[in-house]
Parts: C-alpha cells; sequence; structure tokens
C-alpha cells in the first residue's frame, strides 16, 4: 500500500480521491478520516440507535469504496457519501419493522395546524448555567425522542446544513413536506428542551 | 396579525425565506406579543444549540472496527 503524496494530506480532495480511484489505499483512508465521524453522527440522528449507526457508517464506506470508480466527481466527495449513508440509515428505519417508532413515511405532514403548549421563556444561556455534559444529554435525548422523518429533516438541514432542496432530493420528498416536517421538528425540539430550560 | 399566523410562518422567518412585508408585519407583532417573541426566540436558541454537530461522538471501538473491515476488504482487490 502505497502512502498519500504530501500534496493529498494538506488538503486536497479531488487529488485523494484520483489516488484512491488509482488504488491507493492510503489516500482512501484519508477520506474515511476526514468524515467518519460526521457519517456516524448522521447515522445516530437518523436511526436513532447507535449500533445501527455503526451499520450505516461500515456500509456507507464500504459500498464508498467498491463504487469509487463510478463517483463522477460532479460533486463534493462529502456529498455523495452522504447520499449513500442516507440512503443506509433509511434502509435501516425502514427494516426495523418491530420499532415502536412512527415509520418515516408515515410521519403526519402538512396538515392540521400546529398547537404551541408552552410559550415559557427559557433561563438565559443554558450552556453557561448547566454542565455541559448535562446540556448535551438534554440535547441527545430531545432529538431522539422525535419522530425519524422530523429528526432526519432536522438533522440534514439543521446541523449539516444542506438547503430545502438537496433535502428534499435526499430523501424523496417534496419541497412542501421538507418545509413541514422542518417546522414541526423545530417546534417538537423546543418543545422537549423546553420541559428542562424553561424558566423558574 | 394572530398569534396562529405568526407561528406559521416561524420557519420561513428563521430561514431568511419571507418578503420584507411579510417580514417586517412579523417583527412588528413580535414586538407586542411576549408568548410569539420567546416561542421564536426559543426556536432559534434550539436550532443554535444542536448547530455545533458535536452530538455523539465516534467511539475509538466503533472506529477501529470500521477501519479493520475495509482494510479487509481492500486487501481482497
Amino acid at each position: 500500500m502505497s502512502e498519500p503524496r504530501a500534496a493529498t494530506l494538506a488538503g486536497d480532495e479531488s487529488g485523494l480521491v484520483s489516488e484512491a480511484k488509482a488504488g491507493n489505499y492510503a489516500a482512501f483512508e484519508e477520506l474515511v478520516n476526514r468524515y467518519e465521524k460526521k457519517i456516524y453522527r448522521l447515522g445516530v440522528n437518523i436511526t436513532g440507535s447507535p449500533e445501527d449507526a455503526e451499520d450505516v457508517l461500515q456500509d456507507t464506506f464500504l459500498k464508498a469504496f467498491e463504487h469509487l470508480s463510478e463517483f463522477r466527481e460532479d460533486s463534493r466527495f462529502y456529498t455523495w457519501i452522504v447520499r449513500i449513508a442516507v440512503n443506509e440509515a433509511l434502509m435501516k428505519l425502514r427494516k426495523r419493522r418491530s420499532s415502536k417508532e412512527v415509520p418515516f413515511e408515515e410521519t403526519e405532514d402538512q396538515d392540521g395546524e400546529v398547537l404551541i403548549r408552552d410559550y415559557a421563556d427559557w433561563k438565559p444561556n443554558p450552556e453557561q448555567t448547566l454542565a455541559r455534559e448535562e446540556v448535551e444529554q438534554i440535547l441527545r435525548n430531545a432529538i431522539q425522542a422525535l419522530p425519524p422523518g422530523f429528526r432526519t429533516v432536522f438533522y440534514l438541514r439543521d446541523v449539516e446544513g444542506l438547503s430545502t432542496e438537496e433535502t428534499a432530493q435526499l430523501l424523496n420528498l417534496s419541497i412542501g413536506a421538507v418545509k413541514a416536517r422542518l417546522f414541526r421538528g423545530r417546534l417538537r425540539l423546543r418543545e422537549e428542551l423546553s420541559k428542562v430550560l424553561k424558566r423558574g | 396579525m394572530k398569534c396562529r399566523n405568526a407561528v406559521s410562518e416561524l420557519s420561513n422567518y428563521l430561514d431568511g425565506e419571507l418578503d420584507d412585508e411579510l417580514k417586517m408585519t412579523i417583527q412588528a407583532h413580535l414586538g407586542k406579543c411576549h408568548h410569539c417573541h420567546a416561542v421564536f426566540d426559543t426556536t432559534r436558541k434550539t436550532i443554535d444549540l444542536y448547530c455545533d454537530g458535536k452530538l455523539f461522538p465516534l467511539p475509538e471501538d466503533v472506529r477501529a472496527r470500521l477501519h479493520d473491515a475495509l482494510r479487509r476488504r481492500a486487501q481482497r482487490v
């Protein structure tokens, strides 16, 4: 196995992709090192399960390795593997028939008015008044309490920073459905967080 | 503007997707309505809290198994 050249290690992603396509495993490994944390997080966020996230992580990079020659480089490498990872994660959700979670496709959508049950303001700066681990646990619990269809859209739009159009394309949803799920997902998360972060 | 109309535009407002007229109407409503102001403000804070993407760190053993699986696959090529 040859080492990636110094120039590619310094940050030239397309150079790393070219070397990996030419059979340089170290170049492929460098691409994995760059994105493994993000793909794992994506897996946990969409599936809600660390075990499934590990499968998503492995299957994503194994597929990327096997199909690298098919990557046409008209988008970033990261965009290409996010697409693979989202598909893997959605397959996990669909296979989980015994789950009590709301299936992705059956998440409530545009119809029906959103009812705000809690108008409370929050304590100032929860990040400063609570321990960091405590805030992180609260955030983890809240996002995992969301139906998968909501948390997937929330994660892709608000954490990954994808556009509405990119999210719609990835999830095979209409623009309206993405907006509706984002809206409801944001409000549901806010409501979950309000339970612990609201003033006195 | 009624509260429910303001809240229905919350996501579009936070994403900067409203025309100037509707944006100003909502801002005027938020200036008068403490409830809606709190909902808009805490929803923005919700997004901000998740934005840094640091939740769910990759465990070292999971990373090690990933790299083992990839190396085994590469050796078969």
